[in-house]
């Protein structure tokens, strides 16, 4: 099997999904002839050419809904927003046209979408290329929001998301995306959209994460593994719908829960994750749900010591993961 | 002043770089941001400035060599003269230790959910419990240790639970205590964990391998003159196994709980009996080896295991286990699995016996193969199956069967 990084696998979704669907097209800012920004979608124009690879111009609102429309019409768009912070102008598009449309037309109509958006900090990309935007979504019942963290289940879950017939924000982070690498098998292979998996089995406590915080808590977990602290780590993968039942059965099992998210702390999606665990699993808890995320600041600042000190990061959840165990 | 060079991030979302040229060599005199090396990237390829003028005392990392982001690639000497001076060891940093928040007072009498419940459901008087929380809280695990010590100390005693006994016991002048040594605890840890956590299911077959110990009689000689070890049965066994792993996959997996991991290699750890223990050296690719070449990896195992020179390389990595119990005279057996693999299979010993073959009674060569399963992850249907496949698979080979 061949070793890619997270962004090798998704071209090679958009690429596989393509050839297999011609109802399948891609459109956003500098999808086409510049191959996306971060090169996700490079070589798609010179295969498929410009009828199903589109340069649009830099209007989100529009990106969005031409992509709705075109949905709604038999196709399959895969939308790129070149950078999630940028995805402010559509949210009306978003949640008040593609997340209510199966249901205003008691499901005569639907909406097979796919948002793709690269988000996250640590890269130094400055107020405007760092956010991390999933919670505005995971508000919206009707949209699907999903975010891999590793190359295998970031093919199998954007080829789950294609085939969805309903919408699906799929947030990639920009960091992950060539630091991250592993075995993804050639070929046609899916990952359903809703389960979490358990990234690494431990006896102590569980921390749960998503996107590029499942990396660093993995990196965290080896580490205190050396003190003597099994950590259990569960990958979200899937936010919206919540994957109540993995989550609370590792919960049930170590009595202690870490919420690890790089979003600002308060209302980001982790909040909800401890909510769920402080209402469903209070029997079996055995310390207070904990979370480590970003501070309550406006947006990623550009300077590096402040971005750094902005970013969660491994250090940063060993040392909570050690406050937790001492409980 | 000696400053480092480090792989810059050339790029959002870039996290590593190739060295493509250093422009300038060791003791070479360079300006700041003067160009020092060339690095690519998979996005861009650009060209390094010096970060300070002085003499390129150090290069770190060689030309072609991909590096991450920030790890250093060169030291520069400032100052021409520099003297080296040994850095004083860093002090020692106090272990990064929570601080205490909470006034202790008072946290002892503090129950989490999860310890009330254990406590009801154990009929525990928490105050005896000694707490190792914080602030000297009582945890999850404090009760279940208590818990466990005491039911111990019960059946022990086959009496009601005592208070928790200050020291071991001393033996009675009629016992002897042996020391459990590193090697015993492994195991007695592995196995508990494995029988604890797998629901072992047990499977056994007869194999007629008459003509197979015919063709191994005829071949034995030679083969050890030719190739320096000997032929066992164990390599036409671990051959067997490892073709019927081909067919069925399943069993050389693991289980992780919301999914079961196909393991494309096939590795099969190979149980070697030593007077104080035991350990499993593993055949790493068993499928791509012949029997001639699963013999020479087995004696290679088998020898360096009882010298006690194998490499922690030599016991990772096993997918499946076969254990030889026919070595030691055993006819039949149910192992424990390997954890976390899904199945282990025995060899047991080769009996002649009479046997039913069409409706004459004959003399015939025949082995028990018995293989435990984990249950999770298989059914009886999938593990006869398997087994079915070794057994054919060895009540096949004859004469014409090569072993290169």
């Amino acid at each position: 099997m061949a070793v890619k990084t997270l962004i090798e696998a998704i071209r090679d979704a958009l690429f596989e999904e393509m050839r297999r669907d011609p109802t399948v097209i891609v459109l956003g800012e500098d999808v086409g002839y510049r191959g996306g920004v971060f090169r996700a979608t490079e070589g798609l124009i010179q295969e498929f050419g410009e009828e199903r690879v589109i340069d649009t111009p830099l209007a989100e609102s529009a990106i969005v809904g031409v992509a709705i429309g075109a949905a709604v019409n038999g196709f399959r768009p895969v939308a790129e927003i070149q950078f999630a912070d940028f995805i402010a102008p559509a949210i009306d598009q978003i949640a008040n046209e593609a997340a209510r449309l199966r249901y205003r037309s008691a499901g005569e109509w639907w909406c097979p979408l796919v948002i793709r958006a690269p988000f996250g900090g640590g890269v130094h990309g400055g107020l405007y290329h760092s956010q991390s935007v999933e919670a505005y979504f995971t508000h919206v019942p009707g949209l699907k929001v999903v975010v891999p963290s590793d190359p295998y289940d970031a093919k199998g879950l954007l080829k789950a998301a294609i085939r969805d017939d309903d919408p699906v924000l799929f947030f990639e982070h920009k960091k992950a995306y060539r630091l991250v690498k592993g075995e993804v098998p050639d070929g046609d292979y899916v990952v359903p959209i809703g389960p979490a998996k358990v990234a690494r089995p431990g006896r102590h406590l569980t921390v749960i994460a998503y996107g590029l915080m499942t990396t660093y808590a993995l990196e965290a977990a080896d580490k205190a593994a050396a003190e003597g602290i099994d950590v259990e780590v569960v990958d979200l993968r899937t936010l919206y719908p919540p994957d109540k039942k993995t989550i609370l059965n590792s919960v049930k099992k170590t009595s202690r829960a870490l919420v690890v998210y790089e979003d600002n702390l308060t209302g980001g999606f982790g909040a909800e994750i401890a909510a769920i665990i402080a209402e469903e699993a209070f029997p079996y808890l055995d310390a207070p749900v904990m979370r480590l995320a970003g501070p309550d600041v406006p947006a990623i600042p550009y300077a590096t010591p402040l971005e750094e000190a902005f970013m969660v990061n491994p250090e940063k959840i060993l040392a909570k993961i050690r406050q937790l165990a001492a409980y | 002043m000696a400053v480092k060079v480090v792989m810059p991030q050339l790029g959002e979302s870039v996290a590593e770089g190739t060295i493509v040229r250093w422009i300038k060599r060791v003791g070479e005199r360079v300006e700041k941001y003067e160009p020092l090396l060339e690095v690519m990237t998979d996005k861009v390829n650009a060209e390094v400035p010096s970060p300070a003028a002085g003499i390129l005392r150090e290069i770190l990392v060689p030309e072609g060599e991909t590096v991450p982001v920030g790890r250093e690639l060169a030291v520069i000497a400032e100052a021409e003269a520099e003297v080296e001076v040994a850095a004083p060891a860093p002090a020692g940093e106090a272990p990064a230790r929570p601080e205490t928040t909470e006034a202790a007072e008072g946290v002892r009498q503090r129950y989490s959910p999860v310890v009330r419940r254990l406590a009801q459901e154990y009929g525990i008087d928490l105050s005896q419990v000694p707490g190792t929380g914080l602030g000297g809280r009582v945890t999850k695990e404090d009760v279940l240790r208590y818990v466990a010590e005491r039911e111990r100390a019960a059946a022990a005693k086959g009496a009601p639970p005592p208070p928790r006994p200050e020291a071991p016991p001393a033996p009675a002048p009629e016992e002897e205590v042996i020391p459990v040594s590193p090697m015993r605890r492994q195991i007695a840890q592995h196995m508990v964990r494995s029988y604890q956590t797998i629901p072992h299911a047990w499977l056994a077959m007869e194999a007629d391998v008459t003509k197979l110990v015919r063709f191994r009689e005829a071949i034995k000689a030679e083969f050890r003159r030719r190739e320096g070890v000997d032929l066992t049965y164990l390599p036409f066994v671990v051959k067997a196994a490892v073709e019927a792993l081909k067919e069925f996959p399943v069993l050389n997996a693991v289980w992780a709980e919301d999914k079961i991991i196909l393991k494309k290699r096939i590795n099969v750890g190979i149980a070697v009996a030593l007077e104080d223990g035991l350990i499993v050296p593993v055949i790493k690719d068993a499928d791509q080896k012949s029997i001639a070449g699963l013999a020479r990896a087995i004696a290679d195992l088998t020898e360096r295991a009882r010298a006690g020179r194998l490499t922690l390389e030599d016991v990772q990595g096993g997918t499946f286990t076969v254990n030889n119990t026919g070595a030691l005279g055993s006819v039949i057996s149910r192992p424990i699995i390997n954890e976390p693999q899904v199945a282990i299979l025995t060899s047991e010993a080769i009996v002649r016996r009479p046997v039913v073959v069409d409706d004459a009674i004959a003399i015939r060569a025949v082995m028990f193969l018995c293989l435990s399963f984990d249950h999770r992850v298989i059914d009886g249907l999938m593990a006869a199956r398997f087994l079915q496949a070794v057994k054919r698979r060895l009540e096949a080979v004859d004469e014409n069967t090569s072993v290169y």
